[in-house]
C-alpha cells in the first residue's frame, strides 16, 4: 500500500518537527466529592499532571502503566478527544484541538484500534462493509475499487479475503482485533494507536498479531504508540517506552536500555514483576495504586517505594535527564542493576537501541 | 516451586482424575483427562482458550450445568467425586474443595458486605458461633493481607479494588481449611504488582495448610515459577504433564514447545509466530486434536489418539513425566 495522496498536513513544519508533542500537559477531571454522593460539589481528579513526551515521526513507543496510571487519559488527550486542561499538546507543531476542528485530515492520518475490538465494530456490519466505511468516509478510494481495496486490506492483516461477507459475531478474538487493524488502516495513516491491541488473547493468536504489527510498523514506517502492560510486548514493539504512574510519566528512553537496568523504582518493580521462567516469584510492591484524588505528599511513589528515603516524602521530583536519551523523575534513581536481582541477561542492549538514541534526542526533562 | 522440585510422589494422592470426558451437545470438550494431585503440591493447568482447563476446575466442584460428564475423579476419603450425590458434594465444597474465581467481582454477592459472606460460610461449614465466626474472620482477613481488617468487615464488594476481592475471595476459600483449593485465573485481571502479590498469597496460605491446589493458568513463565507440576492441555485433551522443569525444559510434545516459544520474555525479539487456530468442535479430529496444526503430524495422528506415554527421562527415580504423542521431539 503505497501512499500517494497529497499530505496538507505533512509539507508545512520543518522535517525535525514531532508528531506529537505534549508540553507540561495537565487533564483534571471534576468528580463528585467522595463520600457525597448526592452533594453537587465536586472536586478536581488530576489524571494527567505535567506530563513531557516527544513522538518522532517512525517512533514506535510503548505506554506502560498499571490501571489508574493514565495511559488511557494520556491516548484521549493525543487523539484530541480531551483537551488538556492545561499545558500544550500538539501535532505536527499545532494544536490537536485546532487541527481537530479544521477537517477530517487528522482523524485520517491517526487511526486508534480500540481496546475492545468486538465492541468496536458493528455486529450488524459485515466485515466488507466495516473496512470500506472509512474507505467511503474519507473518500480513499472510488466505488468501484473498494472490494478491491477491502481484500488488499484483508490479505495486509492476514485474514482471508472471503471473510468480507462473514460478520463479527462469527470471528474469533483474534480476527475481531484483525479486523479492527485493516479498518484502521483503511484510512491510510501515519500513525496507528493501539490500546491494549493483544491483551486477553491466547499466546498464540497474541504472537500472531505481535508480528503482524511489527511487520506493518516497519513495511509502511508507521508511528506506533501502543499502550500496554505488558512489557514483554513493550520490548518486542516498540524502540522507545514511557512508564507512567498515578498521571505522570516517571522513566522515559530506549525500551532495551530502561528495561535493561530501570533507574526508578517503579520501573524495576514491574520488570521484576513479569513472569520469568524459573526464576524464584519476586518479593512484590507493598500496597496499591494511591487514589489519585488523595495524592502522596513528596513523590508520588514513596508509599510503595521499596528505596525510600527521607527527603522522598517531602519533595517532589519531575522527569530529569538521565543517561543519553534517558529521562527518570526519581530523587535517588538506582544506578546500574540496583534492586534488580533477577537481571542475568546480557544481551538486552542491542545495537539498535544506541541508534535511537542519538536519531531522537528527548528534551523530556524540565529545564 | 524452583530449585529442587518434590519429585517423589506421596504415598496416596490426594486426588486422581480418571479419564474425564465432558459433552456439550454433539462437542466434546473435555476428552479423556487423566491427572493426579499429590498432597501438599501445586498443580498447574495450563493452555490456551478452549483447552478445558476451567473445565475440569468447574467439573471436580460438581458447577458444570447442561453438560454430560464422564469419568471419575477420586477425592481420598471421599470416593468418586462426579457420582456424589449433590447433598454431599455440597458439603465437601468449601470444607475439603473450594475455588477462586478469575473474577472476584463477580463471585463476591453485590448484596452483601464481604465479611458476611465470609462470616456465612464459616457459620455453615464449621458451625460456629456467631461471635466465633468473627473472631475467625477478623484473623482470616488479616492473615490474607487485608489491613483494618474489622472495618473491612463491613464493606461491600464494590467499595473494594479488585486486588482486596481477590484476597478475600482467598480468605473465604481458605476459611474451612480444605484439602484442595482451585484457583482459576485468579490473577488474570489484575495489574502485574497486584498479580505478584496474590500468588504470593495463594501459595504461602495453601502452604502453611499443606493444601494442595490446582492453578489454572495461561502464563507458562507464571507457571514455572508457581507450581510443582504441570499439565498441559489443548482443546480438551491433555498433551503432556509432569514435574514443571521436566515439561518446560524436555518437553517431548510439539504444542508445549509451541506454547513455550509463544511466551514473549523481556528483551525477546525473535518472535515466531504459529499458524492456524484451534479447530472448531464440529470439526475435531478423533485423535490427537492438534494435528491439524502439528508441523510433526504423521497420518496416523488424526486418526488415533495416542496415549500418555511416559518419558523415561535420565534421571534416576521415577519422575512421572508423560506425554501424548505418536511423533514426540
Amino acid at each position: 500500500m503505497t501512499r500517494t495522496r497529497s499530505e496538507p498536513l505533512r509539507d508545512k513544519p520543518a522535517a525535525n518537527t514531532p508528531v506529537f508533542e505534549l508540553i507540561d500537559v495537565e487533564k483534571t477531571f471534576q468528580v463528585p466529592k467522595p463520600g457525597r454522593r448526592f452533594s453537587r460539589e465536586t472536586v478536581g481528579l488530576k489524571a494527567l499532571d505535567g506530563v513531557r513526551l516527544r513522538i518522532n515521526d517512525g517512533a514506535s513507543l510503548a505506554l506502560v502503566g498499571e490501571s489508574g496510571s493514565g495511559k488511557s487519559t494520556l491516548l484521549r488527550v493525543l487523539l484530541g478527544l480531551d483537551a488538556p486542561t492545561d499545558g500544550r499538546a500538539n501535532y505536527r507543531g499545532r494544536p490537536i484541538s485546532d487541527v481537530r476542528s479544521k477537517g477530517t485530515e487528522f482523524a485520517r492520518d491517526v487511526a486508534l484500534v480500540y481496546q475492545d475490538a468486538r465492541g468496536s465494530l458493528d455486529p450488524r456490519m459485515t466485515v466488507g462493509a466495516l473496512i470500506a466505511e472509512p474507505l467511503r468516509h474519507f473518500g480513499i478510494v472510488s466505488r468501484e475499487e473498494e472490494p478491491a481495496r477491502v481484500a488488499q486490506l484483508l490479505d495486509r492483516v492476514g485474514l482471508p479475503v472471503d471473510s468480507a461477507q462473514r460478520y463479527p459475531s462469527g470471528l474469533s478474538g483474534g480476527q475481531v482485533r484483525r479486523v479492527a487493524i485493516a479498518r484502521a488502516l483503511a484510512s491510510e495513516p501515519s500513525v496507528l494507536v493501539a490500546d491494549e491491541a493483544v491483551s486477553g488473547l491466547d499466546v498464540s493468536t497474541q504472537a500472531q498479531l505481535l508480528t503482524l504489527l511489527r511487520g506493518l510498523q516497519q513495511d509502511m514506517g508507521l508511528t506506533l504508540v501502543f499502550i500496554t502492560h505488558d512489557l514483554g510486548v513493550a520490548s518486542y514493539l516498540c524502540e522507545k517506552i514511557a512508564i507512567m504512574y498515578l498521571g505522570r510519566i516517571v522513566e522515559t528512553g530506549a525500551t532495551n536500555d530502561v528495561l535493561a537496568a530501570p533507574a526508578h523504582p517503579y520501573s524495576a518493580a514491574l520488570r521484576a514483576a513479569a513472569p520469568r521462567f524459573f526464576e524464584p516469584l519476586p518479593e512484590p510492591l507493598p500496597g496499591e495504586i494511591p487514589s489519585p484524588l488523595d495524592l502522596p505528599k513528596g513523590c508520588r511513589f514513596s508509599t510503595r517505594c521499596p528505596s525510600v528515603k527521607g527527603d522522598c516524602r517531602t519533595r517532589d521530583p519531575y522527569l530529569a535527564q538521565h543517561g543519553v536519551g534517558r529521562s527518570v523523575a526519581c530523587l535517588h534513581p538506582l544506578s546500574d542493576g540496583e534492586g534488580l536481582p533477577l537481571v542475568s541477561d546480557a544481551d538486552m542492549s542491542s545495537p539498535a537501541a544506541a541508534d535511537i538514541q542519538n536519531q531522537t534526542d528527548t528534551p523530556l526533562s524540565r529545564d | 516451586m524452583t530449585g529442587t522440585p518434590t519429585l517423589t510422589p506421596a504415598p496416596q494422592p490426594l486426588l486422581i482424575v480418571d479419564d474425564l470426558s465432558v459433552h456439550r451437545g454433539a462437542a466434546k470438550i473435555l476428552d479423556r483427562v487423566k491427572l493426579t494431585v499429590e498432597k501438599g503440591e501445586t498443580l498447574a493447568l495450563v493452555g490456551e482458550s478452549g483447552a478445558g482447563k476451567s473445565t475440569i476446575a468447574t467439573a471436580l466442584m460438581g458447577l458444570l450445568s447442561g453438560a454430560k460428564v464422564e469419568g471419575h475423579a477420586e477425592l481420598e476419603g471421599t470416593g468418586d467425586l462426579l457420582s456424589l450425590p449433590s447433598k454431599q458434594l455440597v458439603k465437601l465444597r468449601g470444607q475439603r474443595i473450594s475455588m477462586i474465581f478469575q473474577d472476584a467481582g463477580a463471585a463476591l454477592n453485590p448484596a452483601y458486605t464481604v465479611g458476611r459472606q465470609l462470616i456465612s460460610a464459616l457459620r455453615r461449614n464449621l458451625g460456629l458461633s456467631r461471635r466465633d465466626a468473627r473472631a475467625r474472620a477478623v484473623d482470616l482477613f488479616s492473615s490474607v493481607g487485608i489491613n483494618d481488617a474489622e472495618a473491612r468487615l463491613s464493606a461491600f464488594p464494590h467499595q473494594l479494588s479488585g486486588g482486596m476481592q481477590q484476597r478475600v475471595m482467598v480468605a473465604i476459600a481458605l476459611a474451612c481449611n480444605p484439602d484442595l483449593l482451585l484457583a482459576d485465573e485468579p490473577t488474570s485481571a489484575l495489574d502485574v504488582t497486584i498479580q505478584a502479590q496474590i500468588v504470593r498469597l495463594i501459595l504461602s496460605q495453601t502452604r502453611a495448610r499443606g493444601a494442595s491446589c490446582i492453578f489454572v493458568l495461561h502464563d507458562l513463565a507464571l507457571a514455572s515459577q508457581s507450581c510443582d507440576r504441570i499439565v498441559v492441555l489443548y482443546a480438551g485433551q491433555v498433551v503432556e504433564c509432569g514435574p514443571a522443569r521436566d515439561v518446560l525444559e524436555r518437553h517431548r510434545h510439539p504444542y508445549t514447545r509451541q506454547l513455550k516459544s509463544c511466551v514473549l520474555e523481556i528483551g525477546r525479539q525473535d518472535l515466531e509466530a504459529p499458524e492456524g487456530t484451534v479447530p472448531s468442535h464440529d470439526s475435531m479430529p478423533p485423535g490427537c486434536r492438534f494435528a491439524t496444526r502439528c508441523p510433526r503430524a504423521l497420518p496416523r495422528c488424526a486418526a488415533e489418539m495416542p496415549p500418555l506415554t511416559p518419558a523415561s527421562d535420565d534421571r534416576d527415580g521415577a519422575s512421572d513425566h508423560a506425554f501424548a504423542c505418536w511423533n514426540p521431539e
